[in-house]
């Protein structure tokens, strides 16, 4: 289905009337830039919950979404037997990475690891709608960097004490979405759920913060459902992220860049 | 050739994945036979003369071989060198260890110069010195940042290990700078010699060591 730009017309009498399509336009629709999967990087203090919150999602969102997930453990593959044991996502699709000692700097400072991993996922699977990055359970300072993920989900947890929300830290205060998990336990370890939801709402502004107990809620509904809205907005053409210029493994690293750098403006909504 | 460029390239910092290797330090440790400074100084001679040394050449003919050729590189001499590391690197974790650590360095290279395409994985030494004919730098710049990282990120690895006083490991590293000195020279002097007569170095325990440490359950480093 060319897009004919001239009027139909013959070069003769016994011409067949005709067009031609204009020289200078590309026939071609233009392919739609390879998507990448939207990467949720997954982080919280040891014990807060990470490994269980990602089982949980890979099991309310694995057969409607293709999904991968990368582990970091601090000395073991721990956290991706467990994802691995419990059979939510076929062994190919979980990726342990090795940190030394030290996870915040896997996915924070020296995020090649974990580059790496997520890239030969996706080469080994096709493409992907989304990969979850679980941190090392680490502390309350640990982010992720933004050229390894697109948004990070933070995890803290009741029984960690109803004061953590107010400590804050980067991963309280900047995270897209704060987790308070095992809400369950509350009243067990006397913590005010509303002092939580209090300070939290002070330390993040408009920032969205869930509670969430895996035991009541095994699908993390509302965890799931904010993903589904991102995976849901996230425009088709949505360039790579800002790691790609990292990513590239062509030669044309200055190509890949420039594309990186107008797919960080569209992403950022 | 950059001084400033130079310090960028051997930086501990740069965000080439070495954070996560011990250089078979972990091995060494675990098995009683580094437990203290001196422990970790007698490791640290022992590294720098044998993996040090093989990859401060390697690192120094990779640049050179970069210069020497068209650009982007010839890929059969640098896949030669490639093939020479495999072949004096009897343990498969630490070729892995290495592929590992070049992918990762290529990686934080082609986001500060402009990187010919030499393969997906090639070995760290091999990554090194491409990397430092791209920053502009030669055969001796390029031995010396391969000479100081791997004896730095040993140090480094030895603090985290062993609770070791970090200002007297960086003392350590202050008595060796003049070591790490002497063989990128040697190193830099032979860049255009043939592969097969580039010096072959190895530790066998470091060689035996990295194939145990593969197989742990419970490790803190990648290798």
């Amino acid at each position: 289905m060319h897009p004919e730009t001239s009027e139909p017309h013959t070069h003769g009498p016994d011409d067949v009337p005709h067009t031609h399509p204009d020289p200078g336009v590309d026939p071609h629709a233009p392919l739609p830039e390879a998507p990448r999967a939207l990467r949720i990087g997954i982080g919280g203090p040891v014990g807060s919950g990470k490994t269980a919150l990602v089982a949980a999602l890979c099991r309310a969102l694995g057969d409607e979404l293709r999904l991968a997930v990368v582990t970091n453990d601090i000395y073991t593959t721990e956290d991706a037997d467990f994802l691995k044991r419990n059979g939510v996502l076929p062994v190919e699709r979980i990726r342990a990475v090795e940190t030394g000692c030290c996870p915040h700097t896997a996915i924070r400072d020296d995020i090649s690891a974990n580059l790496d991993a997520v890239e030969d996922l996706e080469t080994e699977l096709g493409p992907l709608d989304l990969v979850l990055v679980e941190s090392g359970g680490d502390n309350l300072t640990a982010t992720f960097s933004k050229g390894l993920i697109d948004q990070q989900i933070f995890v803290v947890d009741v029984a960690g004490g109803d004061k953590v929300p107010r400590k804050g830290g980067p991963g309280v205060t900047t995270a897209d979405l704060l987790v308070i998990n095992k809400t369950d336990l509350a009243p067990l370890v006397n913590a005010d759920l509303s002092v939580m939801d209090r300070d939290a709402r002070a330390r993040r502004g408009e920032l969205p913060t869930v509670f969430l107990s895996l035991v009541e809620d095994r699908a993390a509904t509302p965890v799931a459902d904010w993903i589904r809205a991102l995976v849901a907005t996230r425009a088709p053409s949505a360039g790579p992220a800002p790691a790609a210029a990292h990513a590239s493994t062509t030669a044309h690293a200055s190509t890949t860049a420039h594309a990186s750098a107008t797919g960080r403006a569209s992403a950022a909504g | 050739m950059s001084l400033a460029t130079l310090l960028l390239l051997a930086d501990g910092r740069l965000p080439s994945g070495g954070h996560a290797h011990s250089g078979g330090l972990e091995a060494q440790v675990a098995a009683g036979r580094v437990r203290d400074l001196d422990g970790l100084a007698a490791f640290l001679r022992g590294k720098l003369a044998t993996a040090g040394l093989v990859t401060a050449t390697f690192a120094a003919a990779a640049c050179h071989r970069a210069h020497a050729g068209a650009s982007p590189p010839n890929m059969s001499e640098i896949s030669e060198l490639d093939d020479g590391l495999d072949a004096r690197t009897p343990s498969a974790a630490l070729r892995k260890a290495s592929r590992a650590q070049g992918r990762a360095l290529l990686r934080a290279g082609r986001a500060m110069w402009p990187v010919p395409e030499i393969g997906r994985e090639p070995h760290q030494p091999v990554a090194l010195g491409v990397l430092a004919t791209a920053a502009g730098l030669g055969p001796l710049e390029a031995a010396v940042a391969a000479a100081h990282g791997t004896v730095t990120g040993c140090a480094s690895a030895g603090v985290r290990l062993l609770g070791l006083d970090p200002y007297a490991v960086h003392g350590l590293l202050a008595r060796l700078a003049p070591d790490c000195d002497r063989v990128a020279a040697d190193a830099a002097a032979r860049s255009g010699d043939p592969v097969d007569d580039l010096p072959a170095a190895g530790a066998p325990l470091l060689d035996i060591g990295a194939e145990l440490h593969a197989t742990w359950e419970v490790r803190l480093f990648a290798s």
